[in-house]
């Protein structure tokens, strides 16, 4: 089997700037995706919705609309392109396996770029598992790729920049959103002020400016805006149909049929952890990201991580990462040396600085809650084997060490999803019951096949050439 | 729960769910496709028979698995809608098949 000289897994905007960047300049390049189309989440649909959908692009914005550029730039760089396509493993040795239309292949590389993105933080609220609660970014792509708008309603809660985004763009395309339950708290907008000279200084203007925009056209919706908000809680047996809350010290009640949930954004880790790359805990945005140098490079040699999968920076910093993780792995195949490298990255890295500048704000101002990390004892918060916050710390009661040990005695992160939704959750809570740090305490150890596949699959596999 | 905003933008699809047709739109997923139907729950969870729907629509949570042309355990939210499509909800735990 040929290796290809580079490998990058994920068609949002770290994937396809770097997959651009190297084909641009004659590398061998195969982007990976498991989309049917590139764009990633943030820029999904992009191709289609603006060759079919105009009204639908008006109502997305300009932001979204920017993905066309990028997507474009990567059709005609000459990059190879396997969408549909989930890979299940990834090995230090830079082999790269692939499930897609029912067959599973193998792929070499000379380097390889993680730009697996982000996910949505886990929100263990009481009854989050109800059908008809989603998280923001969900009923965000239902927009995005179907052109799908709420008709019962709505209502959007937690905290974050997706939440204001989403909430405005529901008003445009007229969903019924019926109310937005904020739960950013006072302190938190208090600490976010001391890092607001350094946003504004550093480039970070545009970005809030946006958030003014956003805020403003939402107060002019007329939509209902409660802020400070604790003590979510959804009600029903077999959907959500109601949402209660806590605010100035009342506990109110809405009629909710959806509710979308959403406190923020981080690193997806399966497969940089899969990988045994070492993992730092982000205090202030209370998530592990992996590893890697400036330019992207982790400890394993010609294995890259960039974009949101290397630390939350949102779509365009992940772009200028992209591209420098592109060059960077041109100077890996010898093809630049390094001082090309260097003056080929000067404005990406000024691009990246400024898109930047304005996280510690952001982060700061939208930390999560306490209690969403460390749920109470009724919540569930391993959605698959219907395992509660209390459970695990019951364990721990019991000696119960870390995260590997309460899969072992729970099965949490045991299920289909592989402890996607509960491991950060379930990190969390040990942390707080053994009092110990969440960088201490550690994570599930995650194993190929990162998705499912079936025997059958395997069994197909045609023979290593 | 859901509705379309410009219907017709895409061509229109045909697949069959529990044995009764929903329509649905080149493009869509077929979770997409379900909940634009009314669609609000897609399976029963193995460990306490609860309904469970989509949740994150982007192959992260698993809680939108259903059996689709026969495959049970498939992400509804990963895969696009084909004319003719038989879709069915799964109920308990998979036989190991």
């Amino acid at each position: 089997m040929s290796a290809w000289d580079a490998i990058v897994i994920g068609a949002g905007p770290a994937g396809l700037a770097a997959a651009s960047v190297l084909a641009e300049r004659g590398a061998n390049a195969l982007l990976i995706d498991e989309q049917p189309a590139p764009g990633g989440q943030i820029y999904r649909g992009i191709e289609q919705l603006a060759a079919t959908r105009p009204g639908l692009l008006a109502v997305l914005g300009p932001d979204y609309a920017h993905g066309a550029d990028l997507v474009q730039r990567f059709r005609a760089s000459g990059a190879a392109y396997l969408p549909g396509s989930t890979v299940w493993q990834v090995t230090p040795e830079r082999e790269v396996w692939l499930s897609g239309a029912g067959r599973s292949a193998r792929h070499d590389a000379k380097a390889i770029l993680l730009a697996t993105g982000a996910m949505e933080r886990p929100v263990p609220v009481p009854g989050w598992t109800l059908p008809g609660v989603m998280t923001a970014g969900a009923v965000q792509i239902l927009l995005k790729s179907s052109g799908l708008r709420a008709d019962a309603p709505l209502v959007l809660a937690g905290s974050g920049p997706l939440l204001y985004l989403l909430a405005q763009q529901c008003l445009a395309a007229g969903a019924r959103l019926s109310a937005i339950l904020d739960t950013t708290s006072a302190a938190n907008e208090r600490a976010a002020l001391a890092h607001l000279p350094a946003a504004v200084v550093g480039g970070g203007l545009p970005y809030l400016r946006k958030g003014l925009q956003l805020r403003k056209a939402i107060a002019k919706g007329g939509v209902k805006w409660v802020r400070h908000v604790t003590k979510l809680r959804i009600e029903g047996t077999d959907a959500a149909t109601a949402i209660t809350f806590e605010s100035k010290g009342r506990t109110e009640r809405l009629p909710a049929a959806l509710v979308a949930l959403h406190e923020g954004v981080i690193p997806a880790q399966q497969m940089t952890r899969a990988l045994g790359l070492d993992h730092s805990w982000d205090a202030v945005a209370q998530c592990f990201r992996p590893a890697v140098d400036a330019w992207g490079n982790s400890a394993i040699p010609g294995i890259l991580v960039a974009g949101d999968s290397a630390g939350i920076g949102g779509a365009r910093a992940a772009e200028h990462a992209g591209r420098l993780a592109g060059l960077e792995i041109l100077r890996h195949l010898g093809r630049i040396d390094g001082a090309a490298r260097d003056r080929l990255a000067a404005s990406d890295r000024r691009g990246l600085a400024a898109h930047l500048a304005v996280r510690p704000f952001l982060d700061r101002l939208y930390a999560p809650p306490p209690d969403i990390l460390r749920p109470a004892d009724e919540v569930t918060i391993c959605r698959c084997e219907e395992i509660t916050a209390g459970a695990v710390r019951a364990v721990v009661a019991q000696g119960c060490q870390g995260p590997n040990q309460a899969k072992s005695f729970l099965r949490c992160g045991m299920g289909p999803c592989q402890g996607r939704l509960c491991g950060p959750t379930v990190t969390s809570v040990i942390a707080g019951a053994l009092a110990r740090p969440e960088a201490e305490v550690g994570y599930f150890r995650i194993r190929p096949p990162l998705k499912p596949v079936t025997l059958g699959e395997l069994a197909d596999m045609d023979a290593v050439e | 729960m859901f509705q379309r905003i410009d219907p017709g933008a895409a061509p229109g699809l045909r697949l069959d769910f529990e044995g009764r047709t929903i329509s649905a739109e080149a493009g869509d997923t077929v979770a997409a496709a379900l909940l634009a139907a009314g669609v609000g729950w897609f399976r029963e969870t193995p460990v306490g028979n609860r309904a469970r729907g989509p949740y994150c629509m982007m192959g992260v949570c698993f809680d939108c698995l259903v059996e689709i042309d026969g495959v049970p355990n498939r992400q509804a939210c990963m895969v696009t809608v084909a004319d003719g499509m038989r879709v069915r909800r799964q109920h308990g735990a998979r036989d190991s098949a």
